[in-house]
């Protein structure tokens, strides 16, 4: 029996997202793992904090019921960063969109992961700005007509996990808004990871860009098109469990091979390691793209690692035990002074 | 021959040299020989925005100005009574801080042909060129008797050759009837790791010292009078130090931890630097990736409860404006500080002026007020800091507190204050177990909400950048509820003057003229109105350090005088403000924008004339 329930993490806000959005099932799962995560680490439920920037899933914070600020457009890396350091023992959890995090957050996005601080960061991936009502963002596929873009995106857009990893971060996962089980699985592994861990969420905008991950995310296609990564088991997926990932080694690339065809067995299959300090798999695997390969879901990267806030707080509590100066007084007359 | 003691009230030396020749400390070593001897002492370091330019160039000219005085030294003095050149370079950029009396000193080793056209300068008499020809100058080879009187010692010619500005620093001891001994104490402390370089140093400073013992070039030496401040220890401090101790010391007054989050900016730097490195007094500093995130993650920890706060310059400023906004409006404690630099752009990052008060002001979307202090001098940054934390935790508010380039990096002494004499902090923390917390309650008489600290049980609650419910801090965009919120804002702030002393006056309360500065400036007005008070004109000096809200009295002073000369380093926005806040009054302005201090002489020149101008009326 939990301490806590998903209801004790409902705000009285009304949430206010469109019908039949993506976040919906994101509030859902959050609210679901967040009583495992109080009961895993034995936190009340004071020590959570949800902080977040400007955009459709930056108004999150007011639908969970714990401590929450709801920042500026891009900033909710650099107002986490804060948090944490100010008050290391808070859970400190990160809202942010593909907008927020990528374009006008970019910065501190790449810059929290590599200081590998303790955030939980969700970012939600619709591939489109919903709040401003259906422009283009930094993950629209090349080509994507929107109202800023009436003839096609002419940019390629960003893998948020290869700048994860490209950032240097011990933690990355992605989920589908539509498996609640899954994001709530990769959230509590979110917790239990001492650093920056990104979650990212394939999600979908119902008005502006419906339908953006469907040719994957979709009930009947998810079995074939996608791949849940679980640490210490083989790459297998497909309806009948019977496709698996191997190494082509001779294009140094993921190749999607046939169990049973070519005289491949469940031998044959790479198996997942989350682990591996070397990003090279990990790299592959967030760059695996529809149709070709399945999309890599589940957690693909937990390295440990020592963190930012450990650090800051570790330096602070050494300078205290062997101090030059006990208090104010002895720093003003500290160095050259002279009486009258 | 004997040489003749003289006695002086005040004298003005400025060290300048090559970037790499080590003037700043030069300076610092002369400065801190001077108000250990018991003068009173102001200085100024004027350094170039390059590191290291070209070597012997105009552009790595270093300087740095000491006024060494009996009384009251308030400034680094205008023109110099000493100049000391150790190149043709360094004589270009400062022949305009002669004077007629002035005695140069130059390196005679270091002005060859080469040396001479590497500054751009065309003849070979380069004193006539510059039109110093009437300066009493001192041609020393300081690069080549430092090397001699050091020849016995294992040390390359290059590394010899770098303590020549001990050899200029002692000529000046001996000039100024100074003892070497101060100096030769910080070798002995700054070498105390290489050893082998204590007696090299002191060599070249006692060389210096008797070289200008035994030369006619230098006919007369002088003493300054002892001043008689109060009684008391003294220490030097600089600005950005003095600021950074200030905020260490609201922090220990008040309980929270203080938090620095910023990212390095010229002049404002060494207030970071400061801050990183009091760890053992429970500082933190994060050097973030920008100006961005150094406020963000101030906000982030101001609301998380700790004393935040960020340091920057006027470019920077402008990079927070957004984040400033959202601390308004999250009405969250925190203290930025702006050393301002020449603008705009990039402009002058070395160089100081007042041009950022309008953007301190109003340099935000919406109707944005916040508290907006300036320092007054070097000292002055500890007490403003202080007092801009206090109002920040208080009145649950950001305050922007003005510095400059000049006072940021000038130094004076500072009779050391006793921190059981500064008031304590009291942060409207709400306890836990309060039920029902409304985040924008208020107190009554500050208009302050309370702060709730994550972590504490039953406190949960969430705020940010959109428009909040009167009480209960939701989201709302209920219409009268803006207005409301629009005007509570506005008169948190306006009710901040009940919490700020008493604008004072430098003179009579009424008079003639009213001179009116703010922040930095203070030393040079208040200098001039001084001169010219003890010559029975009819000034007085009203320095501003809180600018909004103003002192209450402000109007009652303005009604004091026949007419108001705002003075201020840049075109008038100090003056422009007046006249919003008091348009019954009429404001004279005297403005200059050169990346420069205003001159004593100047002023005093612009005041005799408006105080003349009085005079034709009747």
């Amino acid at each position: 029996m939990l301490k806590y329930t998903s209801t004790e993490f409902k705000s009285d806000q009304e949430v206010k997202w469109c019908p039949g959005c993506g976040n919906y099932a994101i509030l859902a799962a959050v609210q679901k793992a967040l009583p495992e995560v109080a009961e895993e680490h034995g936190y009340e439920k004071e020590r959570f904090i949800f902080v977040s920037g400007i955009g459709c899933s930056s108004r999150f914070p007011y639908y969970v019921n714990t401590y929450g600020f709801h920042g500026i457009h891009g900033r909710a890396s650099a107002i986490a960063t804060g948090v944490k350091v100010a008050n290391p023992k808070l859970s400190v959890w990160q809202i942010t969109g593909d907008g927020d995090a990528l374009a006008i957050g970019g910065n501190h996005f790449i810059h929290a992961i590599r200081r590998n601080i303790d955030l939980n960061i969700i970012l939600f991936d619709n591939q489109i700005y919903g709040l401003t009502k259906g422009q283009y963002s930094p993950t629209s596929r090349l080509g994507t007509v929107t109202k800023t873009s009436p003839f096609g995106t002419v940019e390629h857009p960003f893998v948020p996990g290869e700048i994860v990893l490209g950032a240097r971060g011990t933690f990355f996962a992605r989920t589908l808004d539509v498996d609640v089980k899954l994001t709530t699985e990769c959230l509590i592994a979110s917790a239990r990871h001492d650093g920056t861990s990104v979650t990212t969420v394939l999600q979908n905008c119902v008005i502006f860009n419906d339908g953006t991950h469907k040719a994957y995310a979709a009930r009947d296609a998810r079995e074939e098109h996608t791949i849940i990564l679980r640490h210490g088991e083989p790459m297998i997926y497909g309806k009948n469990r019977d496709k698996g990932l191997v190494i082509d080694h001779e294009n140094l690339r993921l190749k999607s091979v046939k169990i049973g065809e070519n005289s491949i067995t469940e031998k044959d299959i790479l198996v997942h390691n989350m682990e591996n300090p070397n990003p090279g798999i990990h790299m592959m695997l967030v760059n695996m793209k529809f149709p070709d390969l399945p999309v890599a879901l589940g957690v693909i990267r937990a390295v440990k690692d020592s963190t930012y806030n450990e650090n800051v707080c570790e330096q602070l509590e050494r300078s205290r035990q062997h101090p030059t100066y006990h208090n104010v007084d002895e720093l003003l007359n500290s160095g050259v002074t002279w009486e009258i | 021959m004997e040489k003749q003691l003289i006695e002086t009230d005040a004298a003005v030396i400025r060290f300048s040299g090559d970037s790499g020749d080590g003037m700043q400390l030069t300076g610092t070593l002369f400065a801190d020989t001077a108000a250990f001897a018991g003068t009173g002492i102001s200085t100024f370091p004027d350094f170039p925005a390059e590191i290291r330019a070209p070597q012997g160039t105009v552009a790595g000219v270093s300087g740095f100005q000491v006024h060494v005085g009996c009384g009251e030294i308030k400034t680094p003095g205008d023109f110099c009574d000493v100049l000391i050149a150790m190149n043709p370079a360094a004589l270009k950029s400062n022949a305009r801080w002669t004077k007629a009396t002035t005695t140069i000193i130059v390196d005679a080793d270091c002005f060859t042909t080469r040396d001479i056209e590497k500054a751009g300068l065309k003849s070979d008499d380069v004193f006539a060129e510059l039109g110093l020809s009437d300066r009493h100058i001192v041609y020393a080879p300081i690069s080549s008797l430092t090397r001699e009187c050091l020849a016995s010692f294992e040390l390359d010619n290059k590394t010899k050759t770098r303590s020549k500005n001990m050899f200029a620093l002692g000529i000046c001891f001996y000039l100024y009837n100074l003892s070497t001994d101060y100096a030769e104490k910080y070798f002995e402390g700054r070498f105390k790791k290489k050893p082998q370089f204590i007696e090299p140093n002191r060599l070249v400073l006692k060389s210096g010292y008797n070289y200008a013992a035994n030369i006619q070039a230098i006919p007369n030496t002088y003493r300054i009078k002892v001043s008689h401040p109060e009684k008391g220890k003294y220490r030097n401090i600089t600005g950005n130090q003095a600021a950074a101790w200030g905020l260490i010391a609201a922090s220990e007054k008040s309980g929270l931890s203080l938090f620095c989050g910023s990212y390095p900016i010229t002049p404002a730097t060494t207030i970071l630097e400061e801050l990183a490195a009091r760890k053992d007094l429970g500082v933190t500093t994060l050097q973030v990736e920008d100006e961005i995130a150094g406020i963000c993650t101030a906000i982030g920890a101001s609301y998380a409860g700790n004393l935040a706060v960020t340091t920057t310059s006027g470019p920077g400023l402008s990079l927070k404006s957004e984040a400033l906004g959202l601390a308004v409006m999250a009405e969250l404690p925190l203290v930025i500080i702006d050393v301002q630099r020449g603008g705009p752009s990039t402009g002058l990052p070395t160089k100081p002026e007042q041009a950022d008060l309008a953007q301190a002001l109003w340099g935000r979307n919406g109707e944005c007020p916040l508290i907006v202090m300036a320092a007054l001098s070097p000292a002055d940054c500890f007490e403003k800091a202080f007092t801009a934390a206090k109002l920040a935790v208080e009145h649950m508010t950001p305050v922007i507190l003005l510095s400059d380039g000049f006072i940021a990096n000038g130094s004076e002494p500072w009779k050391i204050p006793r921190m059981a004499d500064f008031p304590q902090i009291t942060p409207p923390i709400v306890p836990e177990g309060v039920e029902k917390y409304m985040p924008y309650e208020r107190d009554t008489l500050r208009l302050a909400r309370r702060w709730a600290i994550p972590g504490k049980k039953g406190l949960e609650h969430r705020i940010g950048g959109l428009e909040k419910d009167f009480i209960k801090g939701s989201p709302t965009i209920d219409p009268d509820n803006h207005q409301k919120m629009v005007s509570v804002r506005a008169e948190k702030i306006a009710r901040a003057a009940n919490y700020i002393p008493e604008q004072t006056i430098i003179g009579q309360a009424s008079g003639e003229l009213l001179v009116v500065g703010w922040g930095g400036t203070y030393g040079h007005l208040f200098t001039a109105v001084r001169q010219m008070q003890a010559e029975g004109k009819s000034l007085s000096l009203a320095q501003f350090a809180h600018i909004n809200p103003m002192p209450k009295n402000t109007e009652q002073i303005f009604d004091g005088f026949r007419k108001i000369i705002v003075c201020e380093l840049n075109s008038g926005q100090f003056a422009n403000y007046l006249r919003m806040q008091f348009p019954n009054f009429k404001y004279l302005q005297y403005n200059k924008v050169q990346g420069l201090p205003f001159t004593v002489g100047e002023l005093i020149e612009r005041f005799n004339d408006e105080l003349k101008i009085t005079i034709f009326d009747f």
